[in-house]
């Protein structure tokens, strides 16, 4: 049965790759890479790899289609330019692709027991980690604790991309409301003519189930963050839940109400919290007497307490930044422009003149170019680069 | 407190970061950013000069493999005080040559340079091949960030360049180190080396090890692999071509080191890999190609940066003889190469500074306006080329040696006939700087006076780079004791 299952699970993983390689409509792509990422969940799951596969269905199914769909509301759906073989990169993909099917040639068998990560220190952790930190959810104690720098490092990550993104969307913040009058070129689209974004927000079903639906995801969220010493979830996956929960109300309410109730500036802060508070519970264990990052001192006596302290703590501050990060990469994205995101107005009067339709937005010449990476490429082979290539 | 050593000198930058998006003054996260680095420098001279032996660091109070181990040896404590003491140097620029809409936001710019620093550097101290990955991202995403903040469109094509060939490379090197710890079963690098005998003949192993080494080599900016480095180091605000042009590859080039030393083992990798043999062409072929491309740039950042692929040539070539002598060099180089390279970054910065852009035309002429800033820039171009006198021949005279020492005289020969490919493109710019007229019709110059901030370090990088080659000692005899304990005899 379990073998089926992979099979089924791995038919489809294939077709969905196969599909995503060949679309062109970047919208359906993007659903495509969601319907990727939760076909591996599923996977994971049949590995009984839950807590991989929680994050996996969390972040990769869910939060990074969502963001996605955030990017392309500032480009365009379709694919820029026809797709042609490029000889060289496919001989380069098929080298790569071969030296990792001989790469397998020599793997021990899936779920060998005498495999060697199955050995020593896999077994160090199974015989010890009950009684070194105490937590049913052996994968939180190895995450927090015994890798503790490794997810610190991660959520190091998490930040520079939220830095990243301020850094380089953030001066151009829309803050004018839009405008239905747009002068000035139309978008090219091959979306038929339609009021997709506008649409979402006048239906009262979506509001008002959206309304119904958000405290029990920030309970839910909530739930995740603390169970993770129990079963699969921590810090990531509640950060994610988290902010999902806020995106949802950006999406029905539209972004600029939900940087009125959560304003950036703040966030920029709070992501800058969580990454202390993670740091910080190293440096005390420093200032104790400990290593960067070894909770046992916080409770001599007893240290698998202060494990659970310190684990509290840095989930705590991975839960904090991810969703700060997570909720400021939407909101920079879909506020930069108001096609998204036209201002929504709650009163009724107001609403008709200032709903805007995604596809009558003018694009501003500025962004014209991060419209398409590929032309930029192609503007900037032709300037100096090109007459400096390395003679070969 | 000085066990604490090799934490703090990733923990500083990586928790200023944050420090400076909280605080969120302008002024403040300056300050706070370049005393971050300083700290972080402080630390990293304070290990390198203490230690007597390598020096474990057990994250979390895990035992090695266990736990993730900190492990800082000789040449470890050296890259590292090069890379903090340059990132000090470095963010001296602050926002120059950033696009206009930084202004008003320079706390995130300077939180991704923290954050880069506290990459390279954690990479550099760590002792666990995941960690490098995890060090290896926090880096290579700031660095993409601030290579797309430079003034210029074409900065946003580098950047996305750079994305997608860094992105590939990081991939390989996970792919690679997932590959290893399924051979192996750990990631600690102590604990790898001692088992990888027992699985080096499986296929799995040797597709681990490439994998690494295409990874590293795409970060590392070999032969052809090299393509985002010119738009990168050109086309970035200074303070941000400066430090990459003397860490990032150079950090790139210490972890490439660490695989086949570290990690692997030079018997294996040489012997049955015969990586040598791949990496010895490449090697000659970016020391030709890099350098000639240099000759014909119409720009000093771009000149510099063809130049830096010439020289990891040099360094890929001192590794691909896969002798103690050969690490020698390369770790020397790689010195010589980083505080040279900074310099010039740092001057060229200074000259843009006053002339608006960095067309090497524009600078006609201007030799007798800036006597020091051009004499600065002559006496790093001679390091470049490796004329005596400079830290530039200390390293090439060693790299010279190794490779008469492994008794191939043509390697001497064609080393010889590059460098005067360096000694044509230096001399191109001092040609313009100092032979030709000014331009009739040039703009006028910025500012009468050459501006502090960006020569006194340019300046004191080029005194560095000059007292070095004159007490050679002081680097060779620390740089052969680094090579010793690393290659321990391996071979």
């Amino acid at each position: 049965m379990e073998t089926a299952i992979t099979v089924v699970l791995f038919v489809l993983l294939l077709a969905t790759a196969i599909i995503l390689g060949r679309q062109r409509n970047l919208f359906a792509a993007s659903m495509l890479t969601g319907i990727f990422s939760l076909v591996s969940a599923g996977l994971f799951t049949v590995m009984e790899a839950v807590d991989v596969a929680f994050t996996e269905a969390a972040v990769g199914a869910g939060i990074s289609t969502v963001l996605m769909l955030a990017t392309l509301s500032l480009t365009e759906d379709v694919e820029a330019r026809e797709k042609k073989i490029s000889w060289p990169a496919l001989a380069v993909v098929v080298l790569t692709g071969g030296a990792l099917i001989y790469g397998t040639l020599d793997m021990p068998n899936f779920g060998d027991p005498h495999a060697v990560v199955h050995g020593e220190i896999a077994r160090y952790y199974i015989d010890r980690s009950w009684d070194e930190i105490g937590l049913p959810n052996m994968v939180t104690s190895i995450l927090a604790s015994y890798r503790g720098s490794d997810t610190f490092g991660e959520l190091g990550v998490v930040f520079v991309a939220g830095t990243s993104v301020l850094l380089l969307l953030g001066g151009r913040r829309s803050e004018l409301p839009a405008s239905g009058e747009s002068p000035g070129h139309e978008r090219p689209s091959s979306r038929p003519p339609g009021k997709r974004h506008a649409h979402v927000r006048e239906m009262p079903v979506v509001r008002t189930v959206a309304k119904v639906m958000l405290p029990y995801i920030v309970l839910f969220a909530f739930y995740v963050q603390a169970h993770g010493d129990f079963g699969p979830g921590g810090g990531f996956q509640a950060g994610v839940i988290l902010a999902t929960a806020f995106i949802l109300f950006g999406l029905v309410f539209g972004p600029q109400e939900l940087v009125r109730h959560v304003p950036p500036e703040r966030l920029e802060r709070i992501m800058a919290v969580g990454l202390m508070i993670y740091g910080g519970v190293g440096v005390v264990a420093m200032l104790l007497g400990g290593q960067f990052l070894a909770y046992g001192v916080f409770t001599p006596s007893h240290p698998s307490h202060g494990h659970h302290y310190g684990i509290f703590m840095v989930e705590l501050g991975v839960g904090i930044t991810v969703s700060a990060v997570m909720i400021i990469i939407y909101a920079t994205f879909a506020t930069r422009r108001p096609s998204l995101a036209p201002q929504v107005v709650l009163d009724a009067e107001d609403r008709c003149e200032t709903e805007v339709s995604a596809d009558d937005v003018p694009l501003v010449p500025e962004e014209r170019a991060l419209r398409s990476g590929a032309d930029l490429l192609a503007e900037g082979a032709a300037g100096t680069d090109a007459a400096s290539e390395v003679p070969s | 407190m000085s066990e604490h050593l090799p934490i703090l000198m990733v923990l500083v930058p990586l928790l200023s970061a944050p420090l400076v998006v909280f605080i969120k003054h302008r002024k403040a996260s300056r300050v706070i950013a370049t005393l971050a680095c300083a700290l972080s420098a402080c630390a990293a001279w304070t290990l390198a000069l203490q230690m007597s032996s390598a020096v474990s660091y057990p994250l979390g109070g895990w035992r090695p493999a266990i736990g993730i181990e900190l492990r800082v040896d000789f040449a470890g404590a050296y890259v590292a005080a090069i890379v903090s003491t340059i990132a000090t140097f470095a963010i001296s620029l602050g926002t120059r040559g950033t696009r206009e809409d930084v202004v008003g936001r320079e706390m995130f710019f300077y939180a991704a340079f923290l954050m880069c620093v506290a990459g390279l550097m954690g990479m550099v101290v760590t002792g666990d091949a995941f960690n490098v990955f995890v060090f290896l991202e926090i880096s290579s995403l700031s660095t993409y960030t601030l290579v797309a903040m430079g003034k210029e469109r074409r900065a946003l094509t580098a950047a996305l360049n750079y994305l997608f060939l860094g992105t590939l490379g990081g991939t390989f090197v996970l792919i690679g180190i997932g590959l290893m710890y399924q051979m192996t079963g750990t990631l600690n690098a102590a604990a790898v080396s001692a088992r990888i005998r027992e699985v080096e003949h499986l296929r799995t192993t040797h597709v681990a090890f490439a994998f690494l080494a295409v990874g590293l080599g795409i970060k590392l900016a070999v032969f052809p692999l090299h393509q985002w480095l010119p738009g990168a180091y050109s086309q970035a605000p200074h303070a941000v071509s400066s430090f990459l042009a003397g860490t990032a590859t150079k950090v790139m080039y210490f972890q490439l080191i660490r695989v086949v030393v570290s990690f692997f083992g030079v018997a294996y990798v040489f012997d049955t890999l015969h990586f040598g043999d791949f990496l010895l062409p490449l090697s000659l072929v970016a020391m030709f190609a890099g350098s000639l491309s240099a000759i014909f740039q119409p720009s000093l950042r771009r000149l510099l940066a063809y130049s830096s692929i010439g020289q990891v040539g040099y360094l890929t070539l001192a590794l691909s003889l896969g002798t103690e002598a050969g690490l020698n060099a390369g770790l020397l180089h790689l010195g010589a190469h980083a505080v040279t390279k900074t310099a010039l970054f740092l001057i060229a910065a200074a000259f843009i500074a006053q002339v608006g852009d960095d067309r090497l035309d524009r600078l006609s002429g201007l030799g007798k306006r800036y006597p020091l800033l051009s004499l600065g820039f002559v006496l790093g171009g001679l390091s470049l080329i490796g004329v005596p006198g400079t830290v530039g021949f200390v390293s090439k005279w060693a790299l010279l040696e190794a490779v008469l020492a492994g008794g191939r005289p043509w390697l001497a020969f064609l080393i010889l006939a590059s460098s005067m490919l360096a000694v044509v493109y230096v001399f191109r710019v001092v040609e313009v700087l100092y032979f030709r007229a000014p331009l009739a019709n040039a703009p006028p110059l910025a500012r009468e006076r050459a501006d502090w901030g960006s020569w006194v370090p340019a300046g004191l990088l080029v005194l560095v780079s000059v007292g070095l080659g004159v007490w050679s000692e002081l680097p060779s005899e620390y740089v052969a004791t680094a090579a010793q304990s690393l290659f321990g005899g391996a071979r």
